[in-house]
């Protein structure tokens, strides 16, 4: 914490970090152009980056403020249908709100704005929603935004809103990840970005998320987490403090959302369910609550495992004409949870603990100085 | 009018004191580790899967039952022994995480066995049978179970009064340090916390399941998380305050879902108004106004914060 204080220099083990973060994106791009755009690699990347951002913005409330909110799947609904009502193609309104003469909102927005609002909306109900339940401690503020989740769930399936949301009914047909692949005049596909830019827009979030992290402003939310009263007493308004914390939680949450709408092509209020928000916060647990980078490692890594990796676990497998029991349908998921549980329990610090990736080469070098001297 | 309302007011009753059960076991394992049990739900769940294999396998019902209120009991205290005694000394938040964790794993358990498919259960005779009271055609399950939850609620709260493991139980969810220090052994009472606890969600899953006949991995995360509201509206801690958060809830909830026709019926409204959809989110929404206006709930104990 002493560097901090003193004045901030970029040391070379961030610079370090840097160039590989931009390496990862260079790689992901050349392997676009290169490898078969069905290959699960990508599936895995385009949900990964959707809940590494998802997964950081719960980090930012859970693991940085202490504010342990289990209303995660509401927000992205907020996003998710914000982002879909408002980017539809007015030509496809009448087949999509078939059932509400094509709906009320005639009009279309541009994706990033869509996407925009879709966070603007999440933080404004995370606003509202916030004025009385902030103010409650850690397991009835986890209830009580879970409820908040299932309320919002609710409205957005009623049936008399069906001209916005499209009640209980599958919203489709907006622009999806595809859509950002460039293509040439004979519709084929020449350069190919549909994985590089979600992977880009999550960047960018979750970037943003860890210049607010190391800003006075985050100083003052890990003060807050690790005692409030003394952090009250040190002068740091703490309801001003949470309430913008859980807001701009909210917002990249919303924004994931949209993303997620974006990966899923299409949206249905049933889907985001507690389990959703469960899934997330095991994601958060597993890379280290505290940690943005083990939150994004872990991110990808669950993605990878749920539905690239363990998949044969779900499939009869023949080793040399014996058929190895228990696999069958559903047994990944099995597999899945004793792995999550073992973290749980076992290793609480999860991948990361609190560091980040730069601390990753500070320690190594540290420990060389150590062995020298 | 009354014709109209006096069905759902009998079937909320009905799941108000299956609600209760479930509530039961959250508010006693709060009052003493301080840990809401996300897998408590789950766990009722598992009653009902049990329940379905057991009968399934051909054993007769007389024997099926009381063996899936053991079986339940064994799962509240692996669950306990597995998931939560390890974290004792851990912060809060670690041991909530366990407990979705636990929550996780039973609902892929349930569905790795059952193949993810809706199991029907086992019809037990008598209390399936239907009855009519006061001009309303019901199953035997909903005046069965008012009955039977007040029945068992006071024999519970005899325990808690009256035995020496009821004063440890007391003694340790005002206490956990110095009760310790008085000799109480404090592993074995959370255990019978559990077990107590599970039973009587066991017993829920009878009533409730043969209510609604169907069950999937699923199917316990609303009870749960209702019986849960139900704790906390009534205060979380008290027995008495679960039970009758329960029965408001179920009775709210039952009638939220005939509101339609009741309003209908009643001609405020001309159509139909889709109100059913916010049975669910009534539940969550009267949660959040207790919270905000009385934190404590209804029966709750004052606390102070000390610095």
């Amino acid at each position: 914490m002493n560097n901090q204080l003193t004045k901030k220099k970029i040391d070379s083990a961030t610079i370090l970090s840097a160039v590989i973060v931009v390496c990862l994106y260079v790689a992901v791009f050349i392997a676009e152009q290169l490898i078969a755009p069905t290959s699960m690699l990508f599936t895995v990347l385009k949900k990964g980056a959707t809940y590494a951002l998802v997964a950081v913005s719960m980090n930012l409330c859970n693991g940085f403020t202490g504010i342990f909110s289990l209303g995660q799947a509401g927000f992205m609904l907020l996003g998710a249908y914000t982002y879909g009502i408002l980017t539809l193609p007015v030509a496809e309104r009448v087949n999509v709100y078939q059932y509400y003469g094509g709906g009320l909102v005639q009009f279309t927005l541009p994706w990033f704005v869509a996407m925009l609002l879709g966070g603007l909306v999440a933080a404004l109900f995370a606003f509202l929603i916030g004025l009385p339940v902030l103010r409650l401690k850690s397991d009835y503020l986890a209830i009580a935004t879970l409820g908040f989740a299932e309320i919002i769930r609710a409205i957005f399936q009623w049936d008399k809103l069906g001209p916005i949301t499209n009640g209980s009914n599958m919203l489709r047909l907006f622009p999806n990840f595809n859509d950002f692949n460039i293509r040439g005049a004979d519709g084929q596909v020449t350069v190919y970005l549909s994985t590089l830019v979600p992977l880009l827009i999550a960047g960018a979030c979750i970037g943003i998320i860890v210049m607010l992290i190391n800003s006075t402003f985050g100083r003052a939310l890990k003060a807050i987490r690790d005692d409030e009263i003394a952090a009250e007493a040190m002068g740091i308004r703490l309801a001003s403090h949470k309430r913008l914390a859980f807001c701009i939680s909210s917002f990249f949450a919303g924004i994931g959302g949209a993303m997620l709408a974006m990966y899923q092509s299409t949206v249905q209020a049933k889907g985001f369910t507690t389990a959703m928000t469960y899934e997330i916060l095991l994601i958060v647990v597993i890379g280290g609550i505290g940690s943005v980078t083990g939150s994004c490692i872990s991110s990808f890594l669950f993605v990878a495992a749920s539905e690239w990796w363990l998949r044969f676990l779900d499939q009869k497998q023949m080793i040399g004409g014996f058929e190895v029991p228990l696999l069958r349908n559903g047994f990944r998921l099995v597999v899945f949870s004793i792995i999550i549980m073992i973290v749980v329990l076992f290793f609480r610090q999860g991948i990361m603990g609190t560091r980040e990736l730069p601390d990753l080469f500070r320690g190594r070098r540290k420990a060389k100085g150590g062995a020298k001297s | 009018m009354w014709n109209t309302v006096f069905p759902y007011v009998l079937s909320g009753i009905s799941v108000g004191g299956q609600y209760a059960l479930i509530a039961i076991g959250y508010t006693m394992v709060y009052g003493i580790l301080r840990l809401i049990n996300f897998a408590h739900g789950d766990v009722f769940m598992v009653a009902g899967i049990v329940m379905v294999y057991m009968a399934a396998s051909g054993m007769p019902l007389w024997l099926c039952i009381p063996l899936v209120l053991v079986a339940t009991a064994l799962v509240g205290f692996i669950i306990e022994r597995v998931a939560y005694k390890p974290l004792r000394s851990a912060p809060r938040m670690s041991a909530m995480i366990s407990a979705i964790g636990v929550s996780y794993t039973l609902q892929n358990l349930v569905l790795y066995i059952t193949g993810g498919l809706n199991q029907l259960y086992p019809t037990i005779p008598w209390i399936s049978d239907s009855v009519t009271i006061f001009g309303a055609t019901t199953k035997m399950v909903t005046i069965v179970t008012p009955v039977l939850t007040v029945i068992l609620v006071v024999a519970l709260v005899m325990l808690i009064n009256h035995t020496k493991i009821g004063m440890a139980m007391r003694a340790v969810s005002r206490d956990f340090e110095t009760s310790q220090l008085m000799g109480i052994k404090i592993n074995s009472v959370i255990s019978a916390t559990f077990v107590i606890g599970t039973f009587l969600a066991g017993v829920a899953s009878l009533l409730y399941f043969t209510n609604y006949t169907t069950v999937i991995q699923t199917s316990g995360a609303m009870p749960g998380l209702k019986a849960f509201v139900a704790a906390v509206f009534g205060g979380i801690g008290s027995i008495p305050g679960a039970v009758v958060g329960a029965f408001i809830i179920g009775i709210a909830e039952n009638i939220i879902k005939g509101l339609d026709i009741i309003l209908f019926k009643a001609g405020i409204i001309s159509g139909p108004m889709g109100l059913a959809t916010f049975s669910d989110a009534f539940t969550f929404a009267l949660l959040i106004v207790i919270l905000a206006v009385k934190p404590t709930g209804l029966f709750g104990e004052k606390t102070t914060d000390k610095v």
